[in-house]
């Protein structure tokens, strides 16, 4: 339990990572402590180069921290191996990237329930998922459309219906607006907002995009490898906004 | 998945005709060469075929059938002394020019049978019969004789006559030959004819041909045979592996097709192993995503393998088909040899298994040491 009684999601102690060896060793995260709540919205934010896609890459799985502890829904991630590692993600992640990273070849209703088929679901049930969710984001009547075929914020959207289709407990988002013009990514976040965040998961979302920052419960900052602070999503807006 | 991974191989249309391409020229190149090689090879043994016998007879210093150091007559009669042989009949055999109406040349495979019981006779008998070799300045010519009178201007039919050494050859009968490896026709007449036909020379026996004894090995005989001085025996298997051995040991046949062939596949695992990498690359963020998602390097080495051998197994059938359809075409026109052996088509599938292991492998590299992290980037 956190402290406003809301069940811990996300909990990091002393995180280390570096990069490189030597001279040329680069030291992203200089021990990280973080903390992340069920039904909550928490952006970490802070410069280029401060470590919040590193960090990131740590809370889900899909980079190893050098040292230090991260819990996620009580499974602890650093001392799980691979092939776990991989099964633990592909249960408990879902993704919203940058560039979406949509598989152009294949429609949208087949990539919306990849990880619904990885999960080893039959195509059927794999797309009655996913066509269901898509349909919910408002692409119902576009399923076999392509990812080229579609505008950045529909392909953002199929990425949502992606990352939902399974449904995780934990929602990593990276950059989610930073390809979308303003008005786009308000809605997309919005949609975010409406469809992800439910008292069983947790969303974190790391962005550069302060027009965003209003749909955030909490926002961490993040300065040179270590989580500098964190705030209410208003006090923060009123602070540096 | 696998589904969608070859979903994946075939909208990238660019590259999925770039590697079937190079698979299927790969292939082609391949089983078109080698089924030239073995044609090629064919025909240098297409006398043991044009004359079906056991067992042949030779001087001991002949190393393969289409080579012929004369022999005395006499050998005829120690052959058949030999115990366990049930016949032994002469054969000439002798490359020779044939004089058309025209006046023009043509040379000639002139095969000189034992009048007596024809031993060595063609097989099938398109038109006349072999009998009538026995009758006055009788011969029998094949349908390659047929073919290439023809290209000299002159139809050549049952009753024409042609001369052979300035005696007169009178055609009997039309038969089918097998080509032989250097492309003449075979003309078939009697022993004794033949020897009137060929060149004075003090000997003339080109080979005796001979039947073991029933119930007796060939292989047998043939060692009693060997026994006798100045002559050599092959059974007709071993007659087929020694003219085999001698063309790829003594001719530069096997090392031009050889190159062309390894070429090839050169050719192949470089088009397909740079195309299937480069695949691999421009998709490796997606795949790195999949195994963000929850993918396993088994699944996706599953995913690539199976694109891989997809290609090659389209490839390696296109290609198969255009040599077949090749092959049919040199088959109808007579030239080049083709010869399409079921071990033509197991090397060649070998080879583009190898290719897709190979590309397929470089690609997995790529995919397995991609973290799943790259994402982010």
């Amino acid at each position: 339990m956190s402290a406003n009684g809301l069940p811990t999601a996300v909990t990091t102690r002393g995180v280390t990572k570096t990069f490189g060896r030597g001279d040329n060793a680069v030291r992203a995260l200089k021990g990280v402590d973080f903390e992340a709540r069920c039904g909550e919205m928490i952006m970490i934010v802070g410069p280029s180069g401060c470590g919040k896609t590193t960090f990131l890459s740590v809370i889900c799985g899909t980079m190893k921290a050098d040292a230090g502890s991260v819990d996620v829904f009580g499974t602890d991630l650093i001392h799980l191996s691979g092939g776990r590692l991989t099964d633990f993600r592909g249960r408990n992640v879902g993704f919203i990237f940058q560039q979406f990273n949509l598989i152009p070849t294949w429609n949208i209703l087949e990539n919306a329930s990849i990880p619904l088929l990885l999960q080893g679901q039959s195509r059927k049930e794999a797309q009655d998922a996913a066509a269901k969710l898509l349909t919910e984001v408002g692409l119902g009547q576009r399923l076999d459309a392509h990812p080229r075929q579609l505008s950045g914020g529909q392909q953002q959207r199929v990425a949502i219906a992606r990352a939902l289709v399974h449904e995780p407990r934990l929602l990593i988002c990276d950059e989610p607006t930073a390809s979308l013009d303003a008005a786009t990514g308000h809605k997309v976040l919005e949609l975010l907002k409406a469809s992800a965040c439910r008292e069983d998961r947790c969303v974190i979302v790391v962005t550069h995009d302060s027009r965003i920052f209003s749909f955030a419960d909490r926002i961490a900052e993040m300065e040179d490898g270590v989580v500098k602070g964190v705030h209410n999503s208003g006090e923060y807006r009123a602070q540096y906004v | 998945m696998l589904r969608l991974a070859l979903k994946m191989l075939y909208g990238d249309v660019a590259k999925f005709v770039m590697l079937l391409g190079g698979l299927t020229f790969c292939s082609l190149l391949m089983m078109q060469q080698s089924g030239v090689f073995c044609g090629l090879m064919l025909w240098t043994t297409s006398t043991l075929r044009n004359i079906k016998v056991p067992i042949w007879v030779c001087d001991a210093k002949v190393e393969q059938v289409n080579e012929v150091v004369p022999m005395r007559d006499i050998e005829v009669n120690r052959v058949r002394s030999v115990e366990g042989v049930d016949w032994a009949v002469p054969l000439y055999w002798g490359l020779i020019s044939a004089r058309l109406r025209d006046g023009s040349f043509q040379p000639i495979q002139l095969t000189g049978l034992d009048s007596a019981t024809m031993m060595g006779r063609p097989a099938k008998m398109t038109a006349g019969n072999i009998e009538d070799l026995r009758l006055p300045n009788a011969v029998v010519v094949d349908q390659i004789a047929i073919k290439k009178f023809k290209q000299k201007g002159i139809e050549l039919h049952v009753g024409d006559t042609f001369e052979i050494n300035d005696k007169e050859a009178r055609v009997v009968g039309i038969c089918y030959a097998e080509q032989s490896f250097l492309g003449q026709p075979y003309i078939y007449t009697t022993y004794d004819r033949a020897l009137e036909y060929a060149p004075p020379q003090r000997k003339l026996l080109s080979f005796v041909l001979v039947k073991p004894k029933d119930g007796v090995p060939a292989a047998e005989v043939v060692e009693r045979i060997r026994k006798i001085p100045g002559i050599t025996a092959f059974t007709d298997g071993e007659f087929n592996d020694r003219t085999l051995d001698w063309y790829i040991k003594y001719t530069g046949i096997p090392i031009s097709f050889g190159t062309v062939v390894i070429l090839g596949a050169l050719v192949g695992i470089a088009i397909a192993g740079q195309t299937f990498y480069l695949f691999v690359h421009e998709n490796v963020r997606h795949l790195a995503a999949l195994k963000a998602m929850g993918a396993g390097n088994m699944l996706l080495a599953e995913m690539v393998f199976l694109q891989a051998f997809t290609v090659g197994a389209m490839g390696y059938g296109l290609g198969a088909g255009l040599t077949a359809m090749v092959g049919n075409v040199f088959l109808k026109v007579g030239e080049p040899p083709f010869f399409l052996p079921w071990q033509v088509l197991a090397f060649a599938g070998s080879i583009i298994i190898f290719i897709c292991l190979f590309s397929a492998t470089i690609g997995l590299l790529k995919v397995i040491r991609a973290e799943p992290a790259v994402v982010f980037r």
